[in-house]
């Protein structure tokens, strides 16, 4: 067990407007809660662990609890009920000091809309965690260069986020997650708001850093694909409950249930349209190049 | 009409607090009106002794760093000149010496004040009204009691012209503050931010804009009110208003009016210029 990163059991998360004080032996709550506009139970009964090395993928569509989900790992949210353990701490007893010095060592996090300061420039950004530890300010922003070299934007550290483009700024996003040099690393659909072709080379990229650095990888997707090209293991999560867990190819060969076999279902879809679509250009190749000619 | 079974009255407790105030706490006012008119003093003194060409060259090199452009910056230059061929150099002195005092001291006490609303719903909740109230309460209304506690003269035009400038800078600190984009304090908060750190950091920076719009609307507000409060005693563009008026000189009321316009348009811009300068999304 002791190669286990992450470690949650039993976690519920619930969003309620009016304090409560959950419980979850007591049934009548849960029900009155599903049954209530002013709650959403978010994460339910979620128990799974993650080894070290691991890239780990949690998909599901949105509203599934995936991004909640991630954000109890650093407690940027409550939790409701259960046990969240990293590297052996429990997070949801530890205090306001503990959770931010827990914050700034232990994970690093890279969210699908940057998060970025537009105030700093790119070089000042990705210092900007080791700036909250207290880090000197040359000492800094020479590992923040350094990281963006990693990423391949050594020439871009003087510029000012909204000059960059999308898959620019996640790479921004990557190295100030790299420079905290934390043993996790947690991704809230890092590459969603990007254009398909530099998803793709950022997925690659990724792949590359992972060579390089060997962290523990928490990645939240809403594609499949994403998830075969990236993962290691995967969780399919639906209504806030992890509906399976698996190897990519294991959950693509065998899915539990409706919900995972339609995710699956257009993915195969995909691919066999693709094949088909080869399998005409390979048989008709002079009516192709015709086609083109006229 | 109303029935008078429910009249109530509480004009004559208004006027017993006040009495009783005066009687029990006059001492406090006295050395708390002093403190106010030492400053006053203190920036007057320091305004007399630059002399008027140094404004003028002050106001050329604020306008060119506000606006960067050359036909602005000579207008906003030249437009002070007209002050002084009106013979009111003197006058409007003393009006901007009222006005920087009272705004630096409103900022001082506003942007916290403001800081603290935006942190504390309870507080927003109960300050909300009060500042309504300071901003729609005709300034005659507590005009009158002021110079009953602070005497004749500046310092009541200080605390007048406080009460009225001093919301706008409050209200558009808060909302500032409140309208930083949620994923960029997430993202602070990720990496170890404390309170005090993600309100350094990230949100007063990023409130920035919305916080000098209020500086420049609690400096339009003062400039306004500096005028009202010459009717208390206090000297400068107002009084001189106000005398024309009650001579029923219009050239005179308008020379000073224009004066006062002057100023008004002169600080707005190089303020509204600096505000657009310090715009985080521009760069």
């Amino acid at each position: 067990m002791a190669d286990n990163i992450i470690e949650v059991s039993e976690l519920w998360k619930v969003y309620s407007k009016k304090e409560i004080d959950f419980d979850v032996e007591n049934e009548d709550m849960i029900e009155s809660l599903d049954s209530s506009s002013d709650s959403v139970v978010a994460v339910r009964d979620v128990s799974f662990s993650v080894k070290e090395g691991e890239v780990f993928i949690v998909m599901g569509l949105s509203g599934s609890g995936k991004s909640t989900l991630i954000r109890c790992l650093l407690r940027l949210v409550d939790i409701s009920w259960g046990s969240v353990k990293i590297n052996g701490q429990e997070i949801s007893t530890m205090n306001k000091k503990e959770i931010t010095d827990f914050r700034r060592h232990q994970a690093a996090m890279v969210f699908q809309h940057y998060g970025l300061l537009p105030h700093r420039t790119v070089v000042e950004n990705v210092a900007f965690g080791l700036k909250l530890r207290g880090v000197p300010r040359k000492e800094r922003k020479e590992m923040a260069r350094e990281a963006l070299a990693t990423v391949g934007l050594q020439d871009w550290g003087n510029y000012y986020p909204a000059s960059l483009s999308g898959g620019m700024r996640q790479r921004v996003g990557i190295a100030r997650a790299l420079v905290a040099d934390t043993p996790l690393l947690l991704m809230d659909e890092p590459f969603s708001g990007l254009d398909p072709l530099i998803r793709r080379e950022m997925q690659e990229e990724l792949v590359r850093i992972q060579e390089e650095f060997h962290k523990t990888i928490f990645f939240v997707t809403h594609d499949l694909d994403e998830a075969m090209r990236l993962g290691d293991r995967m969780a399919v999560m639906k209504n806030g409950e992890i509906v399976q867990i698996g190897k990519p190819p294991e959950v693509f060969a065998n899915p539990a249930d409706d919900y995972v076999a339609r995710f699956v279902q257009d993915k195969r879809e995909e691919i066999r349209k693709t094949d088909e679509q080869m399998a005409a250009l390979a048989t008709q190749p002079e009516k192709a190049v015709k086609n083109d000619v006229s | 009409m109303f029935p008078e079974a429910f009249n109530f009255s509480v004009a004559k407790s208004v006027n017993n607090a006040i009495k009783w105030l005066l009687q029990t706490h006059g001492s406090a006012f006295d050395s708390f009106s002093a403190a106010i008119l030492g400053l006053l003093l203190r920036v007057q003194s320091l305004l007399v002794a630059v002399p008027w060409w140094g404004y003028i060259l002050f106001i050329a090199v604020m306008a060119w760093i506000a606006t960067r452009k050359i036909i602005p910056t000579i207008v906003l230059a030249g437009l002070p000149i007209f002050i002084g061929m009106f013979g009111l150099w003197a006058l409007a002195l003393e009006t901007l010496a009222l006005v920087i005092t009272s705004v630096v001291i409103a900022l001082v006490v506003g942007i916290p004040l403001g800081v603290i609303m935006a942190e504390a719903n309870l507080f927003a909740e109960i300050t909300k009204p009060v500042l309504d109230a300071m901003q729609t309460m005709p300034s005659f209304v507590y005009l009158i009691p002021a110079m009953m506690l602070f005497g004749l003269g500046k310092v009541p035009a200080v605390i007048a012209t406080l009460i009225y400038a001093l919301p706008p800078v409050m209200r558009l600190t808060c909302l500032g503050l409140q309208q930083v984009p949620k994923p960029v304090q997430e993202a602070a908060r990720a990496y170890g931010a404390t309170r005090w750190q993600l309100l350094k950091e990230v949100r007063v920076p990023l409130a920035m804009p919305s916080i000098l719009a209020g500086v420049n609307q609690t400096t339009m507000m003062a400039l306004a009110m500096v005028v009202i409060a010459s009717m208390i005693g206090a000297r400068g563009l107002g009084q001189e208003v106000l005398m024309a008026i009650n001579r029923i000189d219009v050239g005179r009321g308008f020379e000073a009016g224009i004066s006062i316009v002057i100023m008004g348009i002169v600080i707005d811009r190089i303020t509204q210029g600096l505000a657009r300068r310090w715009d985080p999304n521009r760069k």
